[in-house]
């Protein structure tokens, strides 16, 4: 059987302990509200940059899109400007409505044996279908994070928890997003418990991710909605962050603490994971290249001479062979009998 | 092929349910039927490949050199600077999924380890080993703590692992179609194979045709004379069909125009006849047009199994057309129906042998049509230059001659989803049949299936391997056939036209298949030609045959 996920799942367990054991320590709300974050902003930038740079350094030796619509050709056959995109423009539309929309996973199908002996593909949208819900809200709940870090709050900020508070139900007021943050989060948990396949590709690194954030969910919406944290508090803790004077606000709560703990770990671990599709993406030679491949000389940084057969080569060998089949061939034959004429038409 | 299953019983083996287990907890059986043969001595010592010997897959000893793993690391690292794909896509899997069914091989045969994902962990496991921080530090605590991780490391039943599989993908890019960041898992199988053609691993099936190609020009091994042979052979036959005798160009000084294309089609059916339909095509051009085309015996191979064994080998083979193109003089260069060499030459060509500027900027002669999606690389597709002839009416055609046929059309993997060359040759079939059926669209275009034999895995003692793959594509073809009909299948791909008739008769016998060009010749009216009666493939066509007899 394979468990990977509970390898993930005690890990996330043993941290959410260890945040919420360790901040009641002496000097515990220090080091895990003021340390723990910053170090792990630092790892998280320093790592990103590190890791982009690292991909960079690596050249891009031939332009190699993978090509989903119709080459422009002829004038008269009408290219698929976007999924087989010639020009710069089309590369970025190519890349904002994967980066936006997912357009790859959008055409996701399902492969059945009807039947028996029938294949059959249906659209998958499911798996868009949370992934989008995952990704959006995510953005959502981050972006309306923004409060915490900025006096006076952005309008935008404002606006942006406004509507993700439409519903109006609650007190406080139910944000959707996290919610279905959270929602989104368990389906991409279950796929992969219950999908046979996706069980037999996923690793402990992917359980953990997934555990991590809905450890941050689950503790934000604990926050919120049930333990009342002391938002004017936090707050004034979260602006001396924001503003490098860093000083402790008492009577948070560890589950504050935790919560930011779980935040500081995937900042941390970011980097070093699959998370780095958020930069990847960017720099996926299939996807951001143009196809302009027979028009304009892609160069190769590396481009070395190598070994050939030449022609001269292949002529020496073959070349009685070839005069007698009546075949052109550069150099005469050489010690050719008198009596045995050359056949050359 | 005696030793598979029937249809139904293959059919009924197939479960896509994988071991509860994951994946590195499952060891590799090489299987036969699955595997193919290895490559021998004599291959590799004829392009200067190291650890030439005679060895076989299902040996313990693999008669590797001592220090082959250190050789597998230093090629990943040097590679890993050399590529920044393999770089990104070993990093930035999320293993989401999505590619996991999109392939023909895990389709057909329900082998977990043929999603693309696991055919692409099997290296990135090593990767992570060698490679990452995370992989390093965490190896500190023991192979478990690594294995949660997905790393490993290099052992001799890893390198197992990776040969199988990495002869188990035919480069055809779906999964790439598919994946939210483009992870091509076809790049990374050619990165893979390159990597174990160090230590002297490869199949016959590559390493052969690489190694004839190398010294005579082309994958059979055909000599010069031979080649010219069995052109001329197809002239006799030509006569026979049409009563014209055309005559070929060979290797001719400032002919216009040289036309590549891969030699399987001047070796066997049903690839021969769209040879001819080459041949009857240039002969019409040159009658009404004056237009010349020449073909060449040292440049006389379309196709590039180098492409299957390493970036520098591609390169070494590739080299011959420009330099061929360059001896002669010509214009510029026309390619003929084939997949994996219209990748080579769109996406690597220039990049690696030209720039060609001793070539003209592609235009043809006789509408005047400039090509300027070929204007660096100077190599024109043949379904781009007769689109272009028949869209100006400069071809005689009576399409009713493949009445006979009702066809359906197999994009093959590489143009389409390394070029994008999807609309030209149906336009050119909807000209040339009167009866056209396009398959479902989840198979076709930019989704097509691979015909289950490319990237060198067209061989005989894999024939289990093959049809499992043929099966999503045939598949497919059957449901045109039970719908419409249909009784041929067209496609622009030599590898194609050795691989289908084959898993044609194992699937679905009541469908040939053909060439594109071959429907073209069955319908191109050559000045002066005798009444048909039969097709190229001398069978009699429906109406006329009363009259024949008469
Ligand atoms: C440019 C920004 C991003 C894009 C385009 C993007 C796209 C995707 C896509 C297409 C998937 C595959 C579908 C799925 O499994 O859900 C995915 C998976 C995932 N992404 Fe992102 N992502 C981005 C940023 C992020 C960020 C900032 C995070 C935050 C930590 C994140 C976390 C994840 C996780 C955890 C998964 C795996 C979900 C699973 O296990 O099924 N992504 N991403
Ligand atoms: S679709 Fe792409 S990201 Fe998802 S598992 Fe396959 S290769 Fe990985
Ligand atoms: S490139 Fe084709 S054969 Fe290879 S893994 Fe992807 S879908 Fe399968």
């Amino acid at each position: 059987m394979n468990i990977s996920y509970m390898y993930s799942l005690v890990a996330v367990i043993v941290l959410f302990l260890v945040a919420y054991v360790g901040v009641m320590l002496p000097g515990g709300e220090v080091f895990f509200g003021i340390i723990i974050p910053y170090l792990a902003l630092v790892i998280f930038i320093l790592g990103f940059i590190n890791r982009i740079i690292d991909w960079a350094r690596s050249p891009v030796p031939f332009r190699i899109p993978t090509t989903c619509g119709q080459e422009k050709s002829l004038p008269w056959i009408k290219p698929n400007s976007i999924d087989n995109p010639t020009t710069i423009g089309g590369v970025i539309i190519r890349m904002f409505l994967e980066i936006v929309f997912f357009r790859s996973l959008f055409r996701n199908t399902k492969m059945a044996l009807k039947e028996g002996d029938k294949l059959s593909y249906e659209w998958e949208k499911w798996l868009w279908l949370f992934s989008l819900a995952f990704h959006w809200t995510f953005f959502v709940v981050l972006f309306r994070h923004l409060r915490f870090f900025s006096e006076p709050v952005p309008a935008l900020v404002e606006l942006v928890a406004k509507l993700d508070g439409f519903l109006q139900i609650g007190l406080p007021e139910l944000r959707i997003s996290g919610v279905v943050l959270l929602a989104a989060l368990i389906f991409l948990f279950l796929r992969r418990i219950y999908i046979p396949q996706m069980r037999y590709i996923s690793l402990a690194s992917d359980y953990f991710p997934l555990f991590l954030i809905i450890g941050i969910a689950f503790t934000g919406i604990l926050m919120r909605y049930f333990t009342k944290v002391d938002i004017v508090g936090v707050k004034e803790f979260t602006m001396s962050l924001a503003t490098f004077k860093p000083h402790i606000t008492e009577g948070i709560g560890s589950i504050f603490y935790v919560h930011l703990f779980f935040v500081s770990v995937l900042l941390a671990y970011f980097p070093f994971s699959k998370l780095m599709h958020l930069g990847g993406i960017f720099m996926s030679p299939t996807r951001n290249m143009v196809n302009n491949n027979r028009f304009k000389r892609h160069i190769n940084p590396w481009n070395y001479p190598v070994k050939v057969h030449t022609y001269e080569a292949y002529e020496d060998e073959f070349r009685e062979k070839m005069v007698e089949a009546g075949l052109r061939v550069d150099k005469p034959l050489a010690a050719k009998p008198p009596e045995e004429p050359e056949e050359k038409e | 092929m005696s030793e598979l299953p029937n249809p139904d019983e293959f059919l009924a083996k197939i479960e896509h349910k994988p071991s509860p287990r994951g994946w590195m907890d499952t060891p590799v059986e090489i299987r036969k039927g699955i595997a193919c043969h290895a490559a021998k001595p004599e291959r590799l010592e004829t392009v200067g490949f190291p650890n030439p010997r005679d060895w076989s897959c299902y040996d313990e000893d693999w008669k590797l050199p001592e220090n082959w793993q250190e050789i597998l690391h230093k090629g990943f690292k040097e590679r890993l600077d050399r590529f920044r794909s393999i770089k990104v896509f070993m990093d930035i899997c999320v293993r989401c999924g999505a590619c996991a069914d999109k392939c023909h091989f895990f389709i057909g045969s329900g082998d977990p380890k043929n999603m693309p994902v696991v055919r692409a962990e099997l290296l990135r496991s090593i990767y992570r080993n060698d490679f990452t921080t995370a992989g390093k530090i965490l190896g500190l605590f023991g192979k478990k703590v690594k294995k949660s991780y997905g790393a490993r490391e290099m052992t001799l039943e890893v390198l197992k692992e990776w040969w199988y599989y990495l002869f188990q993908c035919t480069e055809c890019r779906r999964c790439s179609v598919f994946c939210p960041y483009g992870i091509d898992t076809a790049e990374i199988t050619i990165f893979g194979r390159e990597l174990l053609n160090l230590i002297g691993l490869n199949i016959d099936w590559v390493a052969a045709p690489v190694a004839f190609c190398y010294r005579t020009g082309n994958h059979l091994g055909i000599q010069p004379h031979a080649y010219k042979d069995m052109i001329d052979f197809f002239t006799d036959e030509i006569e026979d069909v049409a009563g014209i005798r055309v005559e070929p160009h060979f290797m001719k000084e400032k002919a216009d125009i040289l036309f590549i294309t891969p030699s399987g089609d001047v070796f066997a059916d049903p690839g021969t006849f769209t040879c001819m339909g080459y041949m009857m095509l240039f002969h019409f051009l040159q009658e009404k047009y004056g237009l010349e085309i020449t073909w060449s015996t040292y440049a006389s191979e379309g196709g590039n199994f180098g492409f299957f064994t390493s970036h520098e080998m591609m390169k070494r083979l590739n080299a011959k057309m420009y330099a061929e193109a360059k001896r002669l003089g010509v214009k510029w260069i026309l390619g003929g129906e084939c997949g994996h060499m219209w990748r080579v030459v769109h996406q690597y060509m220039d990049t690696m042998n030209g720039p060609a500027d001793f070539l003209e900027e592609p235009v043809s002669p006789i509408t005047g049509t400039k090509f300027e999606n070929a204007r660096s690389t100077k190599m024109v597709h043949i379904t781009e230059f007769v689109a272009d002839l028949i869209k100006h009416g400069k071809l005689d055609l009576d399409p009713s001659r493949n009445d006979h046929l009702k066809v359906t059309y197999h994009d093959s993997c590489n143009p389409a989803r390394g070029m994008g060359l999807l609309e030209e040759p149906r336009y050119v079939i909807k000209n040339v049949c009167n009866h056209f059926y396009e398959m479902p669209a989840n198979t076709i275009r930019e989704q097509t299936f691979c015909c289950g034999s490319g990237a060198g895995l067209n061989a005989g003692e894999n024939m289990e391997l093959r049809m499992q793959g043929a099966l999503p594509r045939l598949n497919a073809v059957k449901y045109v056939h039970e719908k419409h009909g249909v009784n041929m299948l067209s496609c622009i791909c030599a590898i194609d036209r050795a691989a289908f008739p084959t898993a044609l008769e194992y699937w679905l016998p009541e469908v040939d298949n053909c060439g594109v060009h071959e429907l073209v010749a069955n319908a191109l009216i050559l000045p002066g030609e005798k009444k048909r009666t039969v097709d190229l493939r001398n069978e009699p066509l429906p109406g006329m045959e009363d009259e024949d007899a008469e």
